[in-house]
């Protein structure tokens, strides 16, 4: 009695576990399956090389351009722009919530902080679209409404909170008796904030960065709202440009039949996403092994 | 350096510390201290002369204030809110109460050094973990900052086992060895008294008795105040030792005297270990 009783708890717990690294795999033999058509459909299966060096995407038209470079070009310009937005500022407040401020005041702005996280990610596309943006066509004469600028930014704004909290998390996990080694050679708070906590945190500093990118370039919404919806390979940030999340959103309204060209490039595109975004998964536990303190 | 700055500090000091700037001898006294974390009375009245260039030792049980009284020295006890001190700690020659409100703690921790129960390097090269209290002194130059970091390995025992491997990462030594490093960060700077929180509590016998070794050398260039929780060790290496209970300093004597013929029955009963 006893027995089974230990055998099903162990078998629904490990069915659990598994479920996960099931559905994972499950995801990515649908995301090679499906780009593999893409692949092997005639119009393009001579030609697969053009899929990495075209600069112009448009799989759906004849003959169709395959050149996937526009659409990365865009997802990397608007995760630059997010993190140029994200990481000082959220490091700052990382800093400042474990090192500076008191109790009674970190415990009212991390929760407000955190709820940032909870804005449905639309909002903050039309936020994109409808607030920052005119400020800064006020700013720039003849930036178009939807631009990579004002998507950035605002994917920046919405990425705050994940590098924030993470990283204020590492920072607190130091121990006293570091900064007390500090403190007692003489050194002020900011000192011993940024030569001793600072380093002693690196690691989990560096993980909520990687966090940060990896949300960073999987952001659908406030790009396919606010970054435009022509693909167009560009590094300046005042063009309106899509990414590939925008290019799947836009591909996937519903009326794409089945085992078309249109279909088929969601998936091709949605694989060079979990490549990118993997390789970001990869670095980070690679920076966490590396660069792992314990104490 | 550390000479001239308190003079500046001095309007906080009262005339009559005069009396002491006199009696050369002493590098610090503690006078009628009380300190509170918050409601709680954790050191009562305490009164305990420090010898230049000698070890004394705090000895007591766990809870007793003895790391407590360690800790004003360098005004640790101000980086938490809520805590509160009374009385002095004169410092000599120059006469300073390291206590008043008017003195900076930073500018206390500058002329002190300390060293904790377990080590805790920074997460940088043994070169730099040493230099760091240097840097803050705005030494900069490289010849004397090398300088300085080879006398205070050297005078931490340390120097032989590095010296070929200073701007590896500190966290690569073994426990023992990063006591001495943090012991050699303290020296570098060349405080006036250095303070040890029970240096060897982490350590193996090896290494502890590397350390009491290196602790009878150093007494020849500045004056310690350690805290042990080891009999023995307040024994071998400490001129003067006192004894604390519930947050009063019972009894303090010439380390030989202290144990072989005790004044105070309670601490004869500590040191014969009816309780403790």
């Amino acid at each position: 009695m006893r027995e089974t009783r230990e055998w099903t708890a162990f078998l629904t717990l490990a069915a659990a576990a598994v479920s996960s690294v099931f559905i994972t795999a499950l995801i990515v033999v649908v995301l090679l399956h499906e780009s593999g058509s893409f692949f092997r459909a005639p119009e393009v299966s001579g030609q697969i090389w053009r899929f990495f060096v075209d600069t112009t995407w448009a799989p759906t038209s004849d003959p169709p351009r395959i050149g996937i470079l526009p659409l990365v070009s865009a997802t990397i310009m608007t995760t630059l722009i997010a993190l140029v937005v994200a990481l000082p500022i959220g490091t700052v407040v990382a800093l400042y919530l474990s090192e500076f401020a008191p109790f009674a005041l970190r415990e009212t702005i991390k929760p407000s902080l955190e709820l940032l996280s909870a804005v449905p990610t639309v909002v903050y596309g039309y936020f994109a679209l409808t607030f920052v943006s005119p400020i800064l066509r006020w700013l720039i004469p003849g930036l178009p409404q939807a631009n990579m600028l004002s998507a950035g930014i605002v994917m920046g704004i919405m990425i705050i909170p994940y590098v924030s909290s993470l990283s204020e998390d590492a920072m607190r996990a130091v121990p006293m008796l570091l900064r007390e080694g500090s403190y007692a050679l003489g050194a002020n708070r900011l000192m011993t904030a940024w030569k001793v906590v600072v380093p002693s945190a690196l690691s989990g500093i560096g993980a909520a960065y990687i966090l940060g990118i990896s949300r960073a370039i999987g952001e659908t919404m406030i790009v396919a709202v606010a970054a435009g919806m022509q693909p167009r390979f560009t590094f300046n940030p005042t063009a309106q440009a899509q990414t590939i999340t925008a290019y799947i959103v836009s591909m996937s309204q519903g009326e794409t039949p089945h085992g078309t060209m249109g279909y088929q490039s969601i998936f091709a595109a949605g694989l060079v996403l979990f490549v990118m975004t993997l390789a970001f998964n990869v670095l980070g536990f690679w920076l966490r092994r590396r660069y792992h303190q314990t104490y | 350096m550390n000479e001239s700055r308190p003079a500046t500090r001095a309007g906080a000091v009262a005339a009559s510390r005069t009396d002491y700037a006199s009696s050369g001898h002493l590098k610090a006294e503690v006078r009628g201290l009380n300190f509170f974390y918050g409601q709680r009375h954790a050191l009562k009245n305490v009164e305990l002369p420090i010898p230049e260039r000698t070890v004394t030792a705090l000895i007591g049980p766990s809870g007793c204030g003895k790391s407590t009284l360690l800790r004003c020295f360098n005004r640790m006890h101000d980086l938490y809110p809520g805590n509160r001190y009374e009385g002095e700690i004169v410092l000599q020659p120059s006469g300073v109460n390291i206590l008043s409100p008017a003195v900076d703690p930073m500018e206390m921790r500058l002329r002190t050094g300390m060293v904790f129960q377990k080590p805790n390097p920074f997460p940088k090269s043994i070169y730099e973990n040493v230099a760091y209290g240097l840097r803050l002194r705005f030494v900069n130059k490289r010849s004397l900052l090398e300088e300085r970091v080879e006398a205070a390995l050297r005078s931490a025992a340390l120097w032989d086992e590095v010296k070929d491997r200073l701007h590896q990462s500190a966290f690569k030594l073994s426990g023992g060895q990063q006591q001495r490093l943090c012991v050699a960060r303290a020296l570098a700077t060349g405080p006036e008294i250095l303070l040890l929180d029970e240096p060897t509590s982490a350590l193996d016998p090896i290494a502890t008795s590397r350390i009491e070794d290196m602790i009878f050398t150093l007494k020849e260039q500045v004056t310690i105040l350690m805290v042990t929780h080891n009999m023995e060790q307040a024994a071998r290496v400490a001129d003067f030792t006192a004894f604390m209970y519930l947050g009063e300093l019972v009894e303090r004597g010439a380390t030989s005297q202290f144990f072989q013929n005790p004044q105070n029955e309670l601490t004869e009963k500590y040191l014969t270990g009816s309780f403790g």
